[in-house]
């Protein structure tokens, strides 16, 4: 296990929740045969943390923000949000998805206040939505329809949609991963922006290895299917971080033969 | 419609005072072709003699050639008439049609006799139908009316409510499932003897035969639409603190109704066919009873105007369906135009 010290101390707001992952193993069951997943994952996220998950592809990682969203249960172990076991889906804890999965029926505002209907408080909360429309920058495509977003907007409707419902723990699934480059670039530093100024404890997904090393605090290198901590990397930069900065591409390095890559640097 | 507003930017900057040869042939030409051919079907029916013996010839050609005046009036002013003259300009090579179509009639029938008589009426008996046997044609018009309306919202409301729950609970759907597909793919009207005597009324029993015929493809289509929305946006909505009827109400329900319209819009058109075969046996009311009456006195041209009146009222039902539906589904991209 490669452990670095940070090189600042952080201090976090007090919104972000604690996250504690501890002794999980999960399997699916495939035509009859046991599909290992997870196995006996421990890691402990700080409130106000933003951290990275990094894995091969299929390892499992996509597993492990479902178990922490709720929407599965995990087979050992358990779970908790500020020492409370998580057991099923909680708007505390929001997950940005891959796709942004907007419902097409609805406009860019009634996606936003989705959650705030769902849990029957819009009534008297309709101006979160509107701030946090503002905040990711659509104001003027309040009322415009899915189809009528690019990939870039969409993804933003969907962080949106998260940040509305003021998470304690928000969850990204790769959510910048099908976007053009100079768009995710871009995004990176709003989501950094966005993390900063709320505090929300982050967990994030992700394949690709600068992004983490960009955005995160922490960065875990799991291993092949199934998923093991194969490394828990402090990122001891502040930001914003610089993508030529000697000392992430050091950490790059690192990661990449963590990842048995080395040959490609 | 884009490509027409371009062609009436150009016209208008063109100098209304003068209609140039090129008008003629152009923009108004068709308009005032549609007009001649108008007038030609009034003065046919005005000054040539019928081979038969019609009241209505002569009203039948006044109108022919008010049309043609109303025709000709709108094409020359169709600049000043906003879009009842667009409209009006959008459609001239149809009543150029029309216009040839009913003079071919007329001619064929009236004046030639070619097609035999009575089997096919020539136009001025339509007319007369239209107006010497008004009330009984619109009191049929009513009780089709009704007997489809109330069937049809029965089936339909039906329909849904078990399409969404048996595409939603494994349970429902382990037990209503072998129901459908038993009774389902039987036509409505194979239940027709049974229905007759088993209901109080043969008003009754049609209704129950037209709600059968226009529930089971609701059913099936609803069902297939809830079973096939995507997991992930179950996901979402549960993440975001959604209960189960949210999801059933705000997830599920929207995101089938482009199928529950295939489903609506195929038991709208199985449901005209028990409606007109209902009327036919047992509903001693409606436009099919007023086809079958019509046949047993030989008056065909009563078939021809009801034919045409029913016509126009599927097609109607059909309209006002992808009305709505337009109007619900403007989320969705490249919907078919009725």
């Amino acid at each position: 296990m490669v452990v670095q010290s940070a090189a600042e101390a952080i201090t976090y707001p007090a919104v972000g929740a604690e996250l504690d992952i501890e002794g999980v193993s999960h399997a699916f069951d495939i035509d009859g045969a046991v599909l290992p997943v997870l196995d006996n994952v421990n890691l402990s996220i700080a409130p106000g943390e933003f951290v990275a998950l990094l894995g091969p592809s299929g390892c499992g990682k996509s597993t492990l923000l479902r178990l922490v969203a709720g929407l599965e249960k995990p087979r050992t172990g358990a779970l908790r949000e500020d020492e409370a076991r998580i057991t099923g889906p909680y708007p505390s804890r929001v997950v940005v998805f891959q796709d942004p999965t907007l419902f097409p029926w609805r406009t860019v505002w009634d996606n936003v206040a989705l959650g705030l209907e769902a849990q029957g408080i819009l009534k008297t909360q309709r101006h979160r939505v509107d701030a946090v429309i503002e905040l990711v920058g659509l104001s003027s495509f309040r009322n415009a329809y899915p189809h009528q977003l690019s990939g870039g907007m969409a993804q933003r409707v969907a962080l949106a949609r998260a940040l509305v419902n003021d998470p304690k723990i928000l969850v990204l699934d790769e959510p910048l991963g099908k976007l053009d480059s100079l768009t995710r670039i871009a995004m990176q530093s709003e989501l950094v922006a966005l993390w900063q100024r709320k505090g929300f404890t982050t967990l994030l997904v992700t394949h690709d290895v600068e992004e983490a090393l960009v955005l995160a605090n922490r960065v875990i290198v799991l291993s092949d299917r199934p998923a093991r901590i194969k490394a828990d990397i402090a990122v001891g930069r502040p930001y914003p971080r610089h993508r030529g900065d000697p000392y992430l591409a050091e950490l790059r390095k690192q990661i990449l033969g963590l990842l048995g890559l080395e040959a490609t640097w | 419609m884009s490509t027409y507003s371009v062609s009436d930017g150009t016209a208008a900057a063109a100098p209304r005072a003068a209609v140039t040869f090129a008008d003629l042939s152009g923009s108004y030409g068709v308009g005032l072709a549609a007009s001649l051919v108008w007038l030609a079907f009034g003065l046919s029916c005005l000054y040539w003699p019928d081979v038969g013996d019609w009241s209505r010839t002569g009203s039948l050609g006044i109108g022919a050639i008010v049309i043609a005046a109303f025709i000709l009036f709108g094409t020359f002013s169709a600049d000043y008439l906003g879009s009842a003259g667009q409209a009006l300009r959008k459609r001239a090579p149809w009543l150029v049609a029309f216009g040839a179509f009913v003079t071919l009639w007329e001619v064929a029938t009236a004046k030639f006799a070619w097609l035999p008589l009575p089997f096919f009426p020539p136009p001025q008996s339509i007319l007369e139908v239209y107006t010497d046997d008004l009330p009984k044609l619109l009191d049929s018009v009513f009780a089709s009316i009704k007997l489809q309306l109330g069937g049809y919202i029965i089936g339909a409301t039906v329909g849904f409510i078990t399409g969404v729950s048996i595409g939603w609970s494994q349970k429902i759907g382990y037990w209503v499932h072998p129901v459908l597909r038993f009774i389902g793919p039987l036509p409505a009207t194979a239940w027709l003897p049974i229905a007759f005597f088993t209901f109080p009324s043969s008003w009754s029993a049609s209704t129950f035969l037209i709600a059968l015929a226009t529930g089971f493809p609701v059913t099936v289509l609803t069902w297939s639409g809830v079973a096939s929305v995507s997991s992930a946006y179950y996901d979402v909505a549960r993440t975001l603190g959604a209960k189960p009827s949210f999801l059933v109400l705000k997830v599920a329900i929207p995101a089938a109704l482009p199928h529950v319209f295939v489903g609506l819009f195929m038991g709208l058109g199985s449901s005209f066919a028990v409606l007109v075969v209902a009327e036919m046996i047992g509903v001693k009311a409606g436009l099919g009873w007023y086809l079958q009456w019509a046949q047993g006195w030989a008056a065909y041209a009563n078939m021809y105007a009801a034919l045409i009146v029913m016509s126009l009222l599927c097609s109607g039902a059909i309209t006002l369906l992808f009305r709505t539906r337009d109007r619900l589904l403007v989320w969705q991209k490249g919907v078919v135009k009725w």
